[in-house]
């Protein structure tokens, strides 16, 4: 029997963060992911984790400050506060953990400058950031000695008497299903980037813990604030760093101008990203690209700062686009990136859902409101997958396990899986309904948005959802059948797609990243408040939560 | 662009499994990275083909195989620089792991290696309240080793894991390295110096054979070969001299230093010691063979002429101010 006090779902930097967190406080833990633990999206990180370190000079009140403006007065300033005065102490023990951040002169951690915000507070390693910190985390993970289920796909969440207690998974090697039992399951599944196409998440970000939660019940809140980055990459839509105009990378459109001086004259290039990703498409509407795209230009930071502090960057650009950053222009687009949405929690990371609790990008907490800062994100997945792990593991102390029939549990999940497995060979390709589903998103619910737009999506979604029930798995077998895999998230996905232009078409005003063209301006009177869907019988329902404001009372965003 | 991606697999659940070549025939854009192609023939050909990737920008470490009989990372490789004068490209499985299916290997045996260099920071003495205070080209240094994604390339073309899968190998060495090279790692006399002696043991650093194989494949600028060089001088200056591997270094050196060239002869009783009896009488044999074969190094061993010469370049390297 497979059981554990504190199961988390996913082995990013939220959930190794947990996992390490829950084990300390004493609960037998264990931690499942569909991929071995540093090939976790996190490790895509580039730029950096911000905090205040009050020893130079910098306070967590002008962070917290910096990041309900950049939230666009949505994000909550209770969770913001306890997340902003939590960074120091969160990054130090990242440092004394191992991470090898880049120094000052004098030998302590250095920073560099990022977007939206009034002081230079991102802490970084070179531009892998992530990369560094994950690798790290799992180390901590080996030492901690918490159990590792490594390639194991969740597929369902088991209840008993309106309680989660346990999970179904597939062990991918063997194609074998098993039911593991827990106490209480902290999901830090991530994002969904790959609802959209292009966008510069990796391949595996299917909003898979999200649907879950879902479908079993929890809140989602804030699903309309999907993230547009300024500088992908033309093509892939691979990232481009904003470390890039951190470091003073500058934004060109088709004569060479620098148009951020129309529309953040103080900021420039380094206002929040909803507001850059707008100016650029409007140029871009306006004709002023070339071929999609405008251009970041490194070209004046010269090859030894390039060298030292953007090498990855710089090698991206030349195996994916062919350009030399040092001596070449890159172009770039706005594109998906990030969910400000996710599962609803509160500063412990509880969910509605009793003994279920979430952590990281999957999350919604929400310190991100309409808009999330650069750099941000990374300190939200070690701050609250810690504070998760803690709560989750004192929170099984005086609990005891559920019993329930975990043969048939198996059984039941086997069985459904084989269904999926036998469908006939004649239904639409799992790639190709993606694939609409991707270019429907990134069509209508991007960087402008209005009511006709969105509701050609979710006409669209309708049909793929029906598509969906015949797509054909090509691989019959087991071991190692990532056509199986491909197909069950492709279902997560399509959920998750639901909720977001449900959300989007109920927000009746600009806000962080919803820029509605019929609905142009932010409306505080009526739509300062959180938009959170739950399953009903005929799709997502809707809801509202109120937005806490402790010190920072809601003004007009400039930069 | 109409490419030919000839395609090694293998699937586990026939009767007598074997491996077999597979063509596929398709169209990319100029741009495309192999990874392209190969999720191409997997969502629009044939979805039974097996294979790790996330990231498609070098970064998760999952897509590393054999590209044209060299391990590299799928979405790193741009299709157009791959191709032969046919159009055709070559992919297989990474080497020395066991194949589970088509281009998935069994990490195990690469993870078991990491886990068996203590990887995790081991730092002695009470922890500062803030950060450590290290400079920036230390940490530079070590974030050019923790730059690896852990891909196992290196692993996949070890000549002497191909040969001696009991060797740590290039990743775990390399691991390793960047904690011996860590300022905020236990000190010289503690876990340092436990960390150096464990790999100086066999299967441990002297086994590499610095064909740089390894240099040449890794994806991330690593050099794992250099990082083990590394670990070596470490281990010596840390008093780990009597290995075969130090003394056959220190004799290789001394010789090159005295004479400016090998003295061949008695590199070996030097390595092993002049009274390892058991181990000179085993190679008698060999040295017999080639007596015979008029292989053996000359008895008296000369000077080069300008031997001098070699002498100072010596002592260039090992006092560079003085010169
Ligand atoms: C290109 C890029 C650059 C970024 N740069 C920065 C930056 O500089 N600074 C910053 O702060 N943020 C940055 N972000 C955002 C940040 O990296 C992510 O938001 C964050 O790392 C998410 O971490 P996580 O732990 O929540 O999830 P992830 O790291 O995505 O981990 C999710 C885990 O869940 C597992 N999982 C998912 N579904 C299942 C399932 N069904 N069964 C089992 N396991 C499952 C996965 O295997 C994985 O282990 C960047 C994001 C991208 C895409
Ligand atoms: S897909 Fe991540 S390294 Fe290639």
């Amino acid at each position: 029997m497979l059981e554990h006090d504190v199961l988390v779902i996913g082995a990013g930097l939220a959930g190794m963060r947990a996992a390490i967190a829950a084990r300390a406080e004493g609960a037998s833990v264990a931690i499942i992911s569909k991929v071995h633990p540093v090939r976790s999206h996190s490790n895509a990180a580039q730029g950096g984790i911000n905090a205040a370190l009050t020893d130079r000079g910098d306070g967590w009140e002008d962070h917290a400050y910096d990041t309900v403006k950049g939230s666009d007065y949505l994000g909550d300033q209770d969770a913001i506060e306890v997340m902003c005065q939590s960074a120091g102490q969160a990054l130090i023990d990242m440092e004394h953990f191992g991470v090898t951040f880049n120094r000052d002169d004098e030998g302590k951690l250095g920073t560099r400058a990022f977007g939206g915000q009034r002081r230079a507070r991102t802490f970084f390693v070179g531009d892998f950031t992530g990369q560094a910190m994950l690798h790290v985390m799992f180390e901590q993970l080996i030492k901690s000695g918490v159990r590792r289920y490594e390639e194991w796909f969740v597929t369902g969440l088991i209840e008993e008497d309106g309680r989660v207690c346990g999970v179904t998974a597939i062990e991918i090697r063997t194609g074998q299903v098993f039911v593991i039992r827990s106490k209480t399951v902290i999901f830090c599944t991530g994002g969904l980037g790959r609802l959209f196409e292009p966008s510069t998440n990796a391949l595996i970000v299917t909003g898979d813990g999200m649907a879950l939660a879902y479908n079993a019940g929890a809140q989602l809140m804030d699903m309309e604030m999907v993230q547009y980055h300024p500088t992908t990459l033309a093509g892939s839509g691979v990232l481009i760093s904003e470390a890039a105009r951190g470091e003073g990378a500058y934004l060109l459109d088709k004569n060479g101008e620098r148009f951020m001086e129309r529309y953040a004259p103080n900021m420039m290039e380094l206002a929040s990203r909803d507001v850059v990703s707008r100016a650029e498409q409007t140029e871009l509407n306006a004709g002023n690209g070339v071929n999609g795209c405008v251009y970041l230009d490194c070209r004046h930071l010269g090859k030894a700062l390039i060298m030292e502090k953007l090498s990855q960057i710089r090698e991206i650009g030349i195996d994916l686009a062919g350009v030399d950053m040092i001596t070449d222009t890159i172009p770039i687009r706005p594109g998906m990136h990030y969910m400000m949405g996710g599962i609803k929690t509160d500063v412990d990371g509880q969910t509605n859902l009793p003994g279920v609790y979430a952590a990281g990008e999957c999350a919604c907490v929400s310190v991100h409101g309409g808009n999330r800062l650069g750099a941000n994100s990374l300190l939200d997945t070690i701050v609250f997958g810690q504070r998760s792990g803690v709560h989750a593991a004192q929170a099984c102390r005086d609990q005891e396990y559920i019993e329930f029939d975990v043969e048939q549990a198996a059984r039941r999940e086997e069985r459904r899986i084989q269904e999926v497995i036998d469908r006939p060979q004649n239904g639409d390709r799992i790639g190709s309904v993606r694939l609409a589903m991707g270019e429907s998103m990134n069509r209508n619910l991007a960087v402008y948005r209005d009511e006709a737009g969105m509701l050609e999506t979710m006409h669209d979604l309708q049909g793929l959802k029906e598509k969906y029930t015949r797509v054909p798995v090509d691989n019959k077998n087991r071991v190692f059948n990532t056509d199986l895999v491909f197909a069950l998230e492709l279902g997560f996905m399509l959920d998750c797609a639901e909720t977001i232009a449900v959300s989007a078409l109920e927000r009746k005003d600009s806000r962080g990243a919803q820029a509605r063209t019929d609905y142009p301006n932010r409306d505080d009177e009526n739509w300062m408040k959180h938009i959170v869907t739950v399953k009903g019988e005929e799709g997502p329902e809707i809801s509202y939560s109120p937005v806490s404001i402790t010190r920072w009372t809601p003004e007009e965003r400039k930069y | 662009m109409d490419v030919t991606f000839k395609i090694k697999r293998y699937d586990p659940e026939v009767e007598a499994p074997e491996s077999y070549w597979q063509d596929f025939s398709l169209t990319l854009d100029d741009s495309a990275t192999v990874l392209d192609g190969l999720i191409k023939i997997r969502e629009e050909i044939d979805g039974t083909l097996s294979l790790r990737c996330s990231c498609r920008s070098a970064i998760c470490g999952s897509c590393a195989m054999r590209i044209n009989g060299h391990a590299g990372l799928a979405c790193k490789m741009q299709v157009r620089l791959a191709v032969d004068d046919d159009n055709v490209i070559i992919i297989e499985p990474a080497g020395v792991m066991p194949v589970v299916k088509d281009l998935v290997v069994d990490f195990d045996m690469f993870w078991s290696k990491i886990m068996a260099v203590d990887p995790y920071l081991r730092p002695e003495g009470p922890e500062p309240d803030a950060e450590y205070i290290a400079s920036n080209e230390a940490m530079l240094h070590l974030s050019g080793v923790t730059a690896c994604i852990m891909c196992g390339a290196c692993v996949s073309d070890c000549t002497v894991m191909e040969v001696d899968p009991t060797f740590l190998g290039p990743a775990a060495l390399a691991k390793a390295y960047r904690f011996t090279a860590d300022p905020r790692d236990g000190d010289a006399q503690g876990v340092s110096r436990d960390r150096l002696e464990a790999l100086n043991g066999p299967t441990g650093m002297w086994d590499c054979t610095r064909c740089a194989e390894c240099v040449e494949v890794c994806p991330k600028g690593v050099a794992p070969m250099d990082r083990i060089m590394a670990l070596r001088e470490q281990a010596i200056n840390a008093g780990f001299d009597n290995t075969y591997g130090a003394r056959h270094a220190e004799a290789f050196s001394s010789s090159l230093e005295h004479s400016g060239q090998l003295d061949e002869l008695r590199l070996v009783p030097n390595t092993v010691g002049v009274f390892n009896l058991p181990v000179l009488l085993n190679m008698a044999p060999e040295a017999l063979r080639a007596l015979t074969h008029g292989k053996l190094p000359p008895i008296i061993h000369k000077k080069i002429e300008n031997a001098d010469r070699v002498r100072k370049l010596f002592r260039r390297v090992e006092d560079p101010d003085r010169s």
